[in-house]
């Protein structure tokens, strides 16, 4: 297979707010126009542009890639949204990444939007239809039933506390006290704060989560003989992967996502990576929940099944840790516009690997990293391997 | 990078809530009959009878619930139905103290997926659990389905009112 190495060249991105006074279009712009000034390239030279966002539902626009289109600056070209939930935001770099890999362009703007405020009375309203409308809608659910069940499994698998747990809210909302896009960062908290917080649905405690957000986030990718003329320090895209699990949720193992592994043995497959704990220097995981960040890395492969709340105690996960995780702030801090949530991950790992991070710089010069997201009914994985 | 955040503006909650801001509103009003089609069809109708109905494949020899026409490993139709028992264990659960609008609950609602016996292993359902001191509630305990009154039930999921400890 003969493909072309892509890199990321630009990022940019809003700030992550609980109510922007911005619309879904004004934030596409706004994140659009950061990432072009930063690798200092026009719209015209931008081939084409993908987008992510995730439920109509959350903004009540009926195909709302096409109405935020103008925007992320898509007007007059080939233009298209992906979407696959929660796992949006490293799926459309993937997206991006295939565009220009197979040689049909040589640039392509990735735009991701979100917008969780308007919803009404509270955005899990717009989540009561991912329950299957025969054998569950009738029982009244609400979306934290799920995470709370595959938290409880996760947490009962291996004799964890909450204690355990906790330590990843307290990490991630520390590191995101630095990040200068992010709603909750908090140098301060501790894990008695995650463990008095309000119970929403045992073991799911307030701070166990992320919060309601708006934002948006762009990446400026490039083929390489345009990366290389715009850029000295690009950033390739050194693997990418996606797997889908059963709908059947209440059928798989809640313990161990087995769909994350599929989607990283993919990318690392792509990019060559033998040995995932001591050739990725730095991670990005998908935290909307304290326990998912170490599912993740399980999935990831990074740590063994049941290991990596024991590798958070240690401090291997903390910034200036043997294995750097979510040193933005991740959802937990940074904040968790769902799409773009997703692609300030891969944004973050584009300023990790160029040493442009600064407060948040991960020490060591780390070469490559890996970031990943989840959605859909708790059953996608994407994820996306990154090298300098 | 901090030249790269645009500086976008948020809004308070006051701001919102007074209408110190201008916004528009709109109120979605969608209606859907979905027929059941004929695994679930069958499903539901076993339900109003009292008896929960799965779907065997005979060759990975899995008793799936809920029943499905067609087996998603082996992609192939599923062959006949078979009946499990409205016992089983619980797999996983959640106290949980919050609607879906946010709005807290005195008493927990506990959502659990329960591991039906007959069932495969690890073909879960999801239901609530009832008549149990939610303190009580642990992984790995046995519980049975308490079902309405045949008067009471009309082909629903809800036709088991909800399962407690055995």
């Amino acid at each position: 297979m003969s493909m072309r190495r892509v890199a990321v060249v630009g990022a940019g991105m809003t700030k992550f707010v609980r109510r922007s006074q911005e619309t879904g279009r004004e934030l596409s712009w706004e994140a659009v126009s950061k990432a072009l000034e930063s690798c200092e390239m026009s719209l015209d030279q931008m081939d084409c542009v993908v987008m992510g966002s995730a439920p109509d539902a959350f903004d009540g626009v009926h195909m709302k890639a096409e109405w935020l289109s103008d925007g992320a600056g898509a007007w007059g070209k080939p233009y298209m949204r992906g979407y696959v939930g929660g796992g949006t935001g490293v799926f459309a770099p993937a997206q991006g990444w295939y565009h220009i890999a197979s040689g049909l362009f040589d640039t392509c703007l990735v735009v991701c939007e979100e917008r969780m405020s308007p919803t009404q009375p509270h955005p899990q309203a717009a989540f009561n239809s991912i329950f299957d409308n025969f054998t569950e809608r009738a029982l009244g659910p609400n979306l934290l039933w799920i995470f709370a069940l595959e938290m409880n499994a996760y947490m009962n698998r291996y004799g964890l506390k909450k204690e355990d747990i906790a330590l990843v809210s307290v990490k991630n909302k520390r590191n995101a006290a630095d990040h200068p896009a992010s709603l909750l960062g908090d140098p301060n908290i501790t894990v008695q704060d995650v463990l008095n917080s309000e119970v929403l649905a045992w073991p799911v405690q307030r701070l166990d989560v992320s919060p309601i957000t708006d934002g948006a986030v762009a990446l400026v990718l490039a083929a390489e003989p345009v990366a290389r003329r715009v850029t000295p320090k690009p950033v390739w895209i050194e693997g990418v992967g996606w797997c889908l699990d059963t709908a059947y949720w209440t059928n798989r193992d809640l313990s161990y996502p087995t769909y994350v592994e599929e989607a990283a043995r993919m990318a690392y497959k792509m990019a060559g990576i033998k040995e995932p704990r001591k050739e990725i220097h730095i991670a990005e995981p998908y935290d909307p929940f304290d326990y998912k960040e170490l599912h993740h890395l399980e999935g990831l492969m990074l740590f063994g099944k049941g290991q990596a709340p024991e590798a958070t105690a240690r401090g291997v996960t903390q910034r200036t840790g043997d294995l750097p995780v979510c040193p933005s702030g991740g959802l937990l801090g940074v904040g968790n516009p769902i799409a773009a949530a997703g692609l300030m991950k891969i944004a973050e790992l584009f300023w990790q690997l160029r040493g442009e991070a600064g407060k948040r710089q991960v020490p060591g010069d780390p070469r490559r990293g890996v970031a990943q997201a989840w959605g859909d009914l708790m059953q996608v994985g994407t994820v996306v391997v990154m090298g300098k | 990078m901090e030249h790269l955040v645009y500086p976008s503006k948020g809004l308070s909650e006051q701001a919102f809530e007074k209408r110190e801001v201008l916004f528009e509103t709109w109120h979605v009003k969608a209606e859907y009959a979905w027929d059941t089609g004929v695994a679930i069809g069958k499903y539901l109708a076993e339900l109003k009878e009292g008896r929960i109905v799965g779907r065997r494949c005979f060759k990975c020899k899995r008793v799936m619930v809920p029943p499905r026409m067609f087996c998603e490993h082996c992609f192939r139709p599923t062959d006949e139905w078979a009946y499990v028992q409205d016992i089983g264990t619980v797999k996983t659960f959640s106290l949980c103290y919050v609607r879906w609008d946010m709005v807290r609950l005195t008493e927990p609602e506990i959502p659990a997926v329960i591991d039906l016996d007959g069932a495969s292993r690890g073909m879960g359902i999801m239901h609530k659990l009832g008549a149990v001191d939610s303190r009580a509630v642990k992984i790995g305990m046995r519980v049975q389905a308490v079902w309405k009154p045949p008067a009471e039930r009309t082909g629903s999921i809800t036709d088991i009112a909800y399962f407690k400890p055995l």
